[in-house]
């Protein structure tokens, strides 16, 4: 086990040194100069210049590429060219609604999917299965803004239970938490359904092996069996899709930030793109890349924890 | 006093009726076999005992254990009863084993979902079973890093732990080498003395009834044809099913004698070495010998057999031969050219030979005719056979394997098993090669196909001069199929000679232990009706 996740930290690393090189090759190399390209084509050769030495595109380009790396250790990611501020406050300052908005999506989807899941499992072709598959079926077709409308319809507008958008920081956390509510079940349902429907699946081919039948003949009930022995087998695939799921929560989120006016990352993602303001665009999405890797460690150590096949020998 | 007696016991799932009046009755300390071919019920009778039959089962009839009546108790007092008072061994040691729990915890389980006792108490006591059934593992370790005879073990012990009266095993022996069948064969009567169970066995192979068995009932078509004790049906035989049965099991070939001719195939010095993963973060791979330093030939027109338990490189050695994957060390020539040049399969020797694998079912594509699949190996030949000629040569392989032509029409799932092997011979014979490598080919079919299987290809060696390589972990097939055999033990050739030696008089102390081990069938006789 502790082979295995040592192995993991060093993949994990690698690949935070590729992502790094290609987000800085893609950004600084191909075509032409992030300072032209951020200025426009009809831009002024003196400010071209002037831009070009703030941002240090006069010097070398792995020295660049090591200013930049060493920078991100520190905290400095730069300047932003639009906002004028330093890019690290702009990324902290959204990365307190976005990071708590996806957790609580997951957790949210996690909670509905695992219990759907199995009891249309455990319920197979009867009536709680039927009903349960019909509603992720609505669940995956119907897009999250939909949901996020009539959520605002219903629960902000009518029943005047949730404020329509807005966020007011954390400084009252139970506030805080309750402006993200309606913005994290809109994002969750969708993934609730899908996650369901990988959950439910699963356990239904664990529950045709071997090993189920076995667990039958020495007197367990249908559901001791699958509590005992199907859940557990039955959670790599939902494993996998939960990693995904995560990484697609924090940055997938710009139309539910927009609808619920959220200062989130999606959001600064979008404007600094239109904005043409590079230096943000690499640093979030570095910053995004880091997360996913970080979030795929973890679901990896999480292989091990559940299945002891993966462990090695150790 | 029967423990266990099934009365007029009929099963019917849907409109297809699977058993008539099946009546068994089992005795404490008593070994009663059920034995028949695939199909007959056999297994379906075992698990109607377990109250554990597919949805949609409909039974008529009584299963009484001791007093209890099966068929009429409910579920909940039947799950008392399983593990309890009857337990069950399955076929599959590899897939019947929870793969994320430990061996302990899951014999402890049968204990703590039955008794109320503490885990400690259950820990133990699964521990001391584990002992009992002779594996002294830690029981903390995972299935998959047990061998199959080991997680066989494991089974037993978790049907065992609370000493049921009844013990129902179904084919626990047949996916396992024949040296280990042995000592699984020899735990389960031991068990049955010590504890006074009751053993219901289910099993296709009828040399190990004949040696396991106090009583034995013969079942066809979900009727049980014949039942009585062992010596007395194998001495006083009444029913046809049952002589041809074991007719089969027994059948001798008749293979045209061999010509000594100059070598077609000869393997030499043949070294196969497989990394393995790493165990550490940066030592290097640990590597893992499949074939170290194989040497034989097959000559033109002759019959070599190939034997050996899982494992031990015969499937590395297929591989090899056929050109499917490079070699470190040593040559293989087919006809004087290598079999593996430049990284990829040498076709002037591929088109030599030809191969038949074990299983029919999943070794065909079956969104292709027939005649089509047949047609495959023609792509390899230098001017490919179209048209007409290639109709011609579908036709003539598909009777010289004693099908029709229409049958080339056909999808493969039409066909039974016995009849997928013939297509793939014929497949095989289609570009008439000097040599066909049978890969464990008969070893999935029944005996009286298996029969005539081999009554097939003894026929093509008397109408052309045909090589072949047998692969098997059945010995009596082996002996009766080939010239010559070969043995295989960890990689390496340990014997090799006339089979008729070889099997009498075996040299090497593997090649022994192997044919003391496989189980042998009596000698039987018939009942002569009298008039």
């Amino acid at each position: 086990m502790i082979r295995y996740t040592i192995a993991r930290f060093f993949s994990l690393i690698i690949s935070l040194i590729v992502a790094s090189l290609v987000i800085f090759l893609v950004i600084e190399v191909i075509p032409g100069d992030p300072a032209s390209f951020m200025l426009g084509i009809n831009a002024r050769e003196d400010t071209l210049a002037a831009l070009r030495s703030e941002m240090g595109l006069d010097q070398p380009l792995t020295l660049r590429y090591f200013d930049w790396v060493i920078g991100m250790f520190q905290g400095d990611f730069g300047n932003s060219w639009t906002y004028k501020t330093p890019v690290s406050e702009l990324i902290a300052d959204r990365i307190w609604v976005s990071l708590p908005l996806a957790i609580y999506a997951l957790i949210l989807s996690t909670l509905i999917a695992f219990p759907a899941g199995i009891v249309a499992a455990s319920r197979r072709g009867g009536a709680s299965d039927v009903t349960i598959m019909g509603a992720t079926q609505m669940g995956v077709a119907i897009p999250n803004f939909w949901f996020a409308m009539i959520m605002v319809l219903i629960f902000a507008i009518n029943l005047r239970w949730f404020s329509a958008g807005g966020f007011p920081g954390w400084s009252n956390p139970l506030q805080g938490l309750k402006s993200l509510t309606l913005p994290a079940i809109s994002l969750a349902l969708p993934q609730a359904a899908i996650l369901a429907r990988i959950m439910r699946s699963s356990l239904l081919d664990m529950l045709l092996e071997d090993f189920i039948r076995t667990a039958r003949a020495k007197g367990l009930t249908r559901s001791q069996a699958l509590w005992r022995h199907a859940v557990r087998n039955a959670l790599i695939p939902v494993l996998t899709i939960i990693g995904l799921q995560f990484s697609f929560l924090l940055a997938g989120g710009i139309i539910i930030e927009q609808i619920f006016f959220l200062p989130g990352l999606g959001r600064l993602i979008f404007q600094a793109i239109s904005a043409r303001d590079l230096i943000v665009v690499e640093s979030v999405v570095m910053l995004l890349v880091f997360t996913v890797i970080m979030v795929n460690f973890a679901v990896d150590i999480t292989y091990a924890i559940v299945d002891p096949r993966l462990r090695r020998k150790s | 006093m029967s423990l266990l007696s099934i009365e007029h016991l009929s099963l019917s799932i849907g409109d297809t009726k699977i058993l008539h009046d099946v009546s068994i009755d089992v005795c404490p300390g008593e070994i009663v076999a059920i034995t028949g071919e695939s199909g007959s019920g056999k297994s379906l009778t075992a698990l109607a005992v377990m109250a554990l039959l597919p949805r949609g089962s409909v039974t008529d009839g009584h299963i009484f254990l001791e007093n209890t009546d099966i068929l009429r108790t409910s579920e909940r007092d039947l799950c008392r009863m399983r593990g309890c008072s009857m337990g069950m061994v399955f076929q599959e040691p590899m897939t019947a084993l929870n793969p994320v729990q430990t061996i302990g915890d899951q014999v402890a389980e049968t204990i703590i979902i039955h008794e109320k006792t503490s885990k400690l108490d259950a820990n133990i006591r699964a521990t001391a079973m584990l002992r009992r059934v002779g594996l002294n593992v830690n029981p903390s370790r995972y299935p998959h890093e047990l061998s199959g005879g080991q997680r066989q073990r494991v089974v037993i012990a978790m049907a065992i732990a609370l000493r049921p009266k009844l013990l129902i095993a179904d084919e626990p022996t047949t996916a396992l080498d024949v040296t280990t069948q042995a000592t699984i064969l020899e735990l389960l009567k031991d068990l049955v003395t010590e504890f006074d169970m009751g053993l219901l066995i289910i099993t296709h192979d009828l040399a190990v009834v004949a040696e396991i068995a106090n009583k034995i009932a013969v079942m066809q078509d979900g009727h049980i044809v014949e039942a009585a004790a062992t010596y007395d049906l194998l001495h006083n035989m009444r029913h046809p099913y049952t002589k041809s049965l074991f007719n089969a099991a027994t059948h001798k070939v008749i293979l045209p004698e061999y010509i000594p001719a100059p070598p077609l195939l000869s393997v030499e010095s043949v070294t196969r070495t497989y990394n393995l993963p790493r165990v550490t973060v940066f030592g290097s791979r640990p590597t893992f010998q499949a074939l170290a330093g194989v040497s034989f030939h097959i000559s033109h027109g002759e019959r070599v057999g190939l034997v050996g338990e899982s494992g031990c490189g015969k499937s590395t050695l297929t591989r090899a031969i056929l050109g499917l994957e490079e070699i470190q060390e040593g040559q293989i020539l087919l006809d004087g050219q290598p079999v593996f040049t430049k990284k990829s399969l040498n076709l002037p020797a591929r088109r030599k030979m030809q191969v038949v694998f074990q299983d029919p079912y999943s070794s065909f594509n079956p969104r292709h005719r027939v005649d089509r699949l047949i047609a495959e190996p023609l792509h390899v030949l230098n001017d490919s056979i179209v048209g007409k000629y290639r109709e011609k040569a579908v036709s003539k392989a598909l009777e010289d394997v004693g099908l029709t032509p229409e049958d080339g029409t056909k999808y493969i799932h039409e066909f039974s098993g016995g009849q997928r092997q013939r297509i793939a011979i014929a497949r095989a014979l289609i570009i008439e090669p000097e040599l066909i490598i049978f890969d464990e080919a008969v070893s999935a079919l029944d005996v009286s196909i298996r029969a005539q299987v081999l009554d097939l290809i003894a026929g093509l060696c008397r109408k052309r001069q045909l090589a072949y390589l047998f692969i098997s972990h059945d010995l009596s097939v082996v002996r009766t199929i080939t010239d010559r055999v070969m043995v295989m033990q960890s990689g390496k050739i340990v014997e090799q000679g006339d089979t008729e030696q070889v099997f009498s008089n075996p040299q090497h102390a593997y090649t022994q232990k192997l044919i003391a081990a496989a189980p042998k069938l009596p000698e039987v006789t018939y009942n002569v009706e009298v008039i």
